[in-house]
Parts: C-alpha cells; structure tokens; sequence
C-alpha cells in the first residue's frame, strides 16, 4: 500500500449490478479505488492484472464461482496475500465453512449496508498492514472466539 | 419209649382165706393121759424127746411137750391146721377132753369154729356166734375178754342164761384169745368139763392167742391185698370201658397206667409194624412234650388240644387233652390226663367254620360288588334309570332323581316340571316296553326342574332279560344335550367370530401394507419436500436479500448524502424505507432461522466462553435502542461464574431477542440482567427482568408460539415479527436448556433462560 496509491484499492466481485455499482460508488465515496468483476475469471484477471489491497468476492457467480475463484487466488503466490472477504447472500450453514476452506479471510453477509461493509474492509486492511503476518482473518478468529 | 407198665390184676381171686375154714375136727384115737401135769405122750424130734427124757424126767418131758408145741406152731400157716394142733396138744399133754377155737374172721360179725376137739362133729353143727348178738355170753367175753365159767346148768332160768354151744349142758370154760392191747379179743377158746383147769392153760392160751393173732394178721394183709387187686382189677375194667384214653403218668411223664385206648395210642410191641410203631413213637413225644411239666405249669387243668396219629391207619387225631397233677403222699404226685377225641368235632367245627368264612366273603363281595355298582352308577353324571318289566321305577342315580322326584321345599312349578319329565319318561319307555327291540335310542324334550330351561336329552335304553327270556328291567342312560347343542352352537359362532376376525386381520394387514407403503412414501416426499423447503427458503432468503440487500444500501447512501443533500421532508420518508427494510430484513432471517431449525440445519458449535463479556456485548449492540427507550438497563453478575460450554451464537441470539424484548415494552422503570449459576442442578440462568406491561397468565404460554403477537391488530403498536419467542425457545432446547417466564400484567416480565453448565457434546 505504501508503493501504490494512497487511496486503497478493492477489487468488487460480483455479477449482480446493483449491488456492485452500489458497493463501488460507496466505496469511492469512502475514498477507495475501486475495480469491478462480474465473474471469477475477470476476477483472477484483475487481481493479476491491477493487484488490489483487498477483494471483495460474491461466491455465486457465473463462469467460475468464489469459491473456485479464491481457491485460485490463493493457489497464485502473486495474489496469494491479498485478503478475500466472501460476500454472500446465502445464510445457508456451511456457506461460510466452504468459504474458510476456499481460503476467504473474513466472510460478510448480505444484506450489508455499504458502511458496514466499509467499516469491515478498514478492519481488515488496518489488521493485515499492522500484523500482515499475525491475523490474517480477525473476524473468523472474533466469531470463533 | 419205655415199656409201658402194664399191670393186670391177678386172675382169679383166690377166696381160700376169705372161705368159711374146713372144719377139721380132731380124730385121733390116741388118747392122752388123763394126767395133771403129767407128762403127755407125744411126738416130735426124737433128739430132744430123749434128751429130755433122758435128763429131766417128767418135767422135762413137759417141757418137751411146750416145745413140740412152738415147733408144730412154726411149722404152721394155716389157722385151721394150727388150731387143730393147740386142741389136740391140749388134749394130749393137759387132758383137755374136749375143747373148741372160735375166731372172727378179719372184719366180719361172726364167731366161726376153726377148731374143735373131743366134740362130736353133728353137735358142732353150724356153731356159729354173732358178735352183733350183746344178750349172748359168749360175746360178752369176747368183747371184755375175760375168762368165764359156765358151770352145767340146774335150772331152765340157768339154761337160758348159759350160750348155746355144742357142750349143751356141760360145764365150760371160756377163753379170749387174741393179742393183748386190742380192743376186742379176736376169738374165743372153750374148753370143757376140766375142772381144775390146767396149770398150763395160761401159757397155752398166751402162745396160742398170738400164733392166732399172727396168723389172722397174715389173712388180713393177703385179704387186703385181695381186695385191692379186685378193687383195681374193677377201677381197670372201668378205665377200660372208657373209650376215651386216659393215663396216669408220673412226674418224669413215664407212663404209669393207661387204660386200652390210650394202650392202643402209645405202646407196641416190637412184632408190631414199623409204620404202627413210629406212629407210637410219635404220640408219646408229642405226649410228653404237651405233658411236661411247664406246659402242665402253663396251662393248669385247662383243656387243651393234642395232636396225635392215630397208629392204626395213619390218620389225625384231634384230641382235647385235660391234665390233672395228683398230689400222693406215698408215691409223689402224677399227672391224670384225659384225651377226648374231638377229631370229628374239630373237623365238623372247622367245616362250619370255613362255610361261615366262604359265607362272609361272598357276602363281602356281594355287598362290594353292590357298593360299586351304586357308585358307579351314581358317579355317572348321566342320569340312568332302571325300571321294572312293568314300568315302575326301581333304581335312579342321583342326577335322575333330580329330574324325576320332587324334592322337598319344591316349588308348584318345580313339581310340574317334574310330574311333566315323568310323563315323558313314562312314555318313553312304555313304547320301550311294547316295542320288540332290545334297544332304543330316542330324543325326549325334558326340564331342568331347578332351572326351568329346557333340557333336551338323548335316551339310550336297554332291555335286560333273565336267563329264561323274560324281561327283568330297562335300564335307560338319559345323555343331556344341551351342553353338545350349546357346544356345536358355540363352535359356530366361534367360527364365524374367527372367520370374520380372520378376514378382518386380512384386510386390517392389507391395509396396513398400503399405509405403511404410502406412509413410507409420504416420508420420502415429506422428506424431499422439507428439503426442498429448506432450500427453496434459503434461494427465497438469497433471492430477497440481494434487492433488498440494494434498496436498504442505497437509502443508507441517500441519507448519508452521497448523491448530495437531502431535503429534511424527503430524509424522513427516507428513513421510513430503511426502516421498513430492516424490517422485512429481520422477518427474512427469522423464516430462515425457523425453517433451519425445523429441517434439523441449525449446526452448534459449541465452545467455553465466559458470560460477562456476552452480556457486554449484547448490550453494546443494543445500545442505540437502549439510548432511544432511556430506560436504565442494570446488570447482576454472580462471581465466579464458570464458563459456560455452549453455542456462544446461539446464546448471545436469544439473549438479544429476550432484551430487545424488554426494552421494546418497557415504558417505565428499567430492564435488569442477572446472571446466577445453581450448583444444585449444575445450570446458569440468565434473566432478563423488565417492568414492563407485563402479559397475562393466559397468554403466557401462547407468547412463545410461531407468529404470534398478542396484539394482532394491523395496526399494532408493537413491531417484530412475532417469531422471536418461539426460536429462542427451540433455540435453548437445542442446548438443553429451557426458557421460562414470569410476568405480572402491568408490572413486568421476566424471561429465564436457563442451561447447563457443561452444554452438550
């Protein structure tokens, strides 16, 4: 973050428009450089491609899902550090544990309003500059407790 | 065996002593010199008549005399022969012309002479005295024994006086003779016309007396034992007569007398037969055995039975044995037995007896076989009647008198019930009668008398015949039918009722079948449906969230200015949507918990977790709403509370429902947490206590129902979905715990929500 911009930036995975445009207006709102995916390919492109602070993953997507998706980024050594936050609507038990297993770093439910969300990617990215290699998933290890 | 001592009496009773004695009267011619006490001529030893001759002269020679006379008494047994001899000694040596002996023979009345000398025989006569005869002198001198004088007599006065003897006129002399000490003389000596009598006549009459003496002694013990012999000789004949057999054995049990039949019993001679004399043998050991002392001892002069064989053909002989023990002085005692024969008695005896056993036991058995048979019939639970060739009834078992005698106490109706039986019996077995059949067999409609039911009965009847043909009786066996009518009926119905059931169980095990196959079928479907649901919710859930999830996103955003300014009017109505929204939000994730429950989704992860810092946090997630309501909300924490092993989620869940609750009708006063363990149980409770408006005690149950809010009213005052209660619930029951509620309408409710300190695994 020190070599980028100053203004983080989050790649927003998720194939539902509104919910995207809505999340990535926020979000630059809230001072965040913000890049789209519809879908897990674009989202494995970008991540390459613009390397972003943080990614923000719908896990049902078309063409490839989150999970297979984040299996990926989390496979690549060149995205391999940068969190993932799940971003479901699904509250179905065992959406958040094949999440964790994907490798997602926190894992948020929707509905989220965009200051909640944005309030959970600052703890995040203050958690991993801080101790990048400490606690790498401060919300599962708050939930889990 | 000894010899037996047979003792016959001697032949022939000799009466030679006991006859009258000849009479010997003395014939010698020689004279004696008519001397006094001069010596007489005599006879004898020639020795001593000439020593005496020679030495002593004249009185030697009487001497001589004396002791001729001693030899000749000596030499002499016989009484006659020894009178003769003193008479004719009297008359040779002392000149006794004439003189005759008179003795008593032994225990008879008269004097008869036994001697006689210088008496002519025709005046002997039959010389006889009666000593009974007191008035004659002669007696007189017998019994006085004394010596008298009869001087011839002058007058006839003195004739009369004087006995009548042979001497007639003469003068005599009379002489007891006999022995001295007696009381009576034992005969008499008379002597005649001698006066002056002899000097020598004492001595003669002294030696004479007790040679007579001995002599009549002698005949009195031959006489005796004469007498004794023809005693015994007749006591044999008596004995003898006696058919019986009878003994005398002495104390050794030799046998003493027996008369012929006990002779034939218990002796042979050695010619007899070997059979006989075995058989002899015999009867005396079981003679003596039965006569031996202790048996005698035992039974004392009771009868008893012998047992003998009889020696001459071999047969028994039964005999009743009597035994007396005689006691003799002389000869020790003996015993007397007499045996009778009973043998025909006994044998008659025993026959009658035996007749009298085979009567009682054929009585026995009679009277047995009678018993049985009344037994027999009477344990017969069939009715049987006997009746006679003319129809009266003379024999009935009990359960036949039940139905044909009236019994006591019976009531009218009972007794037509069994006057109306008799008839029909009577019936019955009058057609028996007439009819040619040996059997019958036939329905009769009969009445239990006692019940009054009916009382069909099978009638088997029999003819019984004498050996000649004749009809003696009917017996007839009446069989009830009602219990094999009720039996068959029974057995339809049962039948029936099995079949039935039978088709029942059939239908009912179909039918089960199809249910359990469409039950299984509804369980599968039910199955996929539920699952189906749960998914279709959490799409629905996933599908509502995602606009809902932009609507609620993009009012945030408005309000928050992000598109610019917002005018204060348009602000408030857009808050209305966020509220709305948030609404509609929780009811979505209320369904969803509900239906996760009930598809058996919800998972637990349960963990150790301390109680403070959940209430901590749930009253920081409240505490916009805490700030809004301005009610104090307090907390009492127990120290040392343990950690608590559960779903921390979960828990913290119904927590945040129980106080959002309380601050949601809660106007005044305040909401309390308390957080206590019980050691008891082992469980925490944590309470939530408002002071609320409280809910009704019939409403206390339904406020944990599904959709459920007491108010009801579209316009309600109170906001919520009406869900929160009943997951709560479900939701503590999933951890084991409960959750309870007191409340007081105006005054405040309090929510417990208890669980055990060690959670599940």
């Amino acid at each position: 973050m020190t070599a980028k911009s100053p203004k983080p930036r989050v790649l927003l995975v998720d194939d539902y428009p509104d919910a995207r445009e809505m999340y990535s207006e926020y979000l630059q709102f809230s001072g965040f450089d913000v890049v789209e995916a519809t879908n897990g390919m674009e989202a494995l492109q970008s991540a390459v491609e613009r390397k972003p602070d943080i990614i923000l993953m719908d896990l049902s997507l078309p063409v490839m899902d989150g999970w297979e998706a984040t299996r990926r980024l989390k496979a690549d050594e060149r995205t391999a550090s940068i969190p993932v936050v799940a971003l479901t609507g699904h509250a179905l038990a065992g959406i958040s544990e094949g999440a964790k297993r994907a490798g997602c770093d926190a894992f948020v439910t929707k509905p989220c309003l965009p200051e909640d969300l944005v309030k959970e990617i600052r703890k995040i990215l203050d958690d991993t500059t801080g101790a990048r290699k400490g606690r790498r998933s401060g919300k599962y290890a708050k939930n889990t407790n | 065996m000894r010899k037996s001592l047979l003792k016959t009496p001697p032949s022939g009773l000799s009466s030679r002593l006991l006859a009258p004695p000849a009479l010997v009267v003395g014939a010698r011619a020689r004279k004696p010199a008519p001397r006094r006490n001069g010596p007489a001529a005599y006879g004898g030893d020639p020795r001593v008549r000439v020593a005496v001759e020679g030495a002593i002269g004249e009185e030697a020679e009487f001497l001589a005399a004396r002791v001729r006379l001693l030899e000749g008494f000596v030499s002499r047994t016989d009484i006659t022969d020894c009178a003769q001899l003193a008479l004719q000694w009297l008359g040779d040596v002392l000149g006794v012309r004439q003189s005759i002996c008179l003795l008593r023979p032994h225990s008879e009345q008269t004097l008869v002479v036994v001697g006689a000398y210088g008496v002519p025989g025709s005046s002997l006569g039959r010389f006889t005295v009666s000593v009974d005869d007191w008035a004659n002198p002669l007696v007189t001198a017998l019994t006085h024994r004394k010596q008298t004088f009869f001087p011839s007599p002058h007058s006839a006065a003195d004739r009369r006086r004087r006995p009548t003897t042979p001497f007639e006129d003469a003068a005599f002399h009379v002489m007891p003779l006999g022995v001295s000490g007696a009381d009576e003389s034992s005969g008499l000596l008379l002597v005649g016309d001698s006066e002056p009598l002899p000097s020598d006549l004492p001595w003669f009459t002294s030696i004479f007396s007790q040679k007579l003496d001995q002599i009549l002694r002698q005949q009195a013990l031959v006489e005796g034992d004469r007498r004794q012999g023809r005693e015994r000789s007749l006591l044999y004949n008596i004995i003898n007569a006696v058919t019986d057999p009878i003994l005398l054995t002495d104390t050794e049990g030799r046998l003493l007398i027996a008369n012929a039949r006990a002779l034939t019993l218990f002796t042979a001679s050695e010619e007899e037969s070997e059979g006989r004399r075995s058989a002899v043998r015999m009867n005396n050991m079981l003679l003596s055995s039965a006569l031996s002392s202790k048996a005698i001892e035992e039974a004392g002069a009771a009868r008893r039975e012998l047992l003998l064989v009889n020696p001459v053909d071999g047969s028994d002989l039964v005999f009743e044995l009597l035994s007396t023990v005689t006691e003799d002085p002389r000869q020790g005692s003996g015993v007397v037995s007499i045996l009778r024969n009973v043998t025909d008695l006994r044998r008659a005896s025993e026959e009658i007896e035996e007749n009298y056993r085979k009567m009682r036991i054929a009585e026995a058995q009679a009277r047995a076989e009678s018993d049985r048979l009344n037994l027999i019939i009477d344990s017969v639970a069939d009715p049987i009647v006997v009746t006679d060739a003319g129809g009266a009834t003379s024999l009935m078992n009990e359960p036949a008198e039940r139905l044909f005698t009236i019994p006591l106490h019976a009531s009218s109706i009972e007794q037509r019930w069994v006057q109306a039986n008799d008839a029909h019996f009577s019936s019955f077995i009058a057609g028996m009668l007439v009819s040619a059949d040996q059997r019958r067999v036939g329905e009769i409609g009969l009445v239990d008398p006692k019940a009054g039911e009916a009382m069909p009965v099978e009638a088997i009847a029999g003819k019984i015949l004498s050996e000649h043909g004749e009809l003696t009786a009917v017996v007839t066996i009446l069989h009830d039918r009602r219990e094999a009518l009720e039996k068959a009926h029974l057995y339809e119905q049962l039948k029936q009722a099995s079949d039935e059931l039978e088709r029942k169980v059939q239908a009912a095990t179909a039918d089960i079948a199809q249910q359990n196959e469409l039950l299984r079928r509804q369980a599968i479907e039910l199955e996929q449906a539920s699952a189906l649901k749960t998914q279709f919710l959490a799409n629905m859930s996933h599908e509502f969230r995602t606009p809902l999830n932009a609507m609620l996103g993009y009012t945030s955003m408005l309000l928050q200015g992000v598109a610019g300014p917002v005018e204060p009017s348009a602000k408030r109505q857009l808050l209305r949507i966020e509220s709305n929204g948030r609404h509609l939000l929780t009811i979505i994730n209320e369904i969803l918990d509900i239906s996760r429950i009930e598809a058996g989704r919800m998972p637990l992860q349960i963990s150790k977790f301390r109680i403070p810092e959940l209430l901590a946090e749930v009253k920081a997630e409240l505490e916009p709403i805490i700030l809004r309501s301005k009610l104090a909300v307090t907390m009492q924490i127990d120290r040392e509370l343990p950690l608590l092993s559960s779903d921390r989620q979960k828990v913290k869940q119904i927590l945040l429902n129980l106080l959002s609750n309380a601050l949601k009708f809660t106007h005044h006063g305040g909401v309390t947490i308390v957080a206590r363990r019980s050691a008891r149980d082992r469980t925490l409770s944590l309470q939530v206590a408002d002071t609320g408006i409280g809910i009704a005690p019939a409403d206390q149950e339904r406020v944990f129902e599904d959709f459920r809010q007491l108010d009801n009213s579209p316009t309600r005052a109170y906001g919520g979905t009406g869900l929160g209660l009943s997951i709560c619930r479900r939701l503590a029951q999933m951890l084991d715990g409960r959750i309870t509620l007191e409340s007081t309408v105006g005054k405040g409710s309090t929510f417990t929500l208890t669980l055990p300190t060690r959670g599940r695994r």
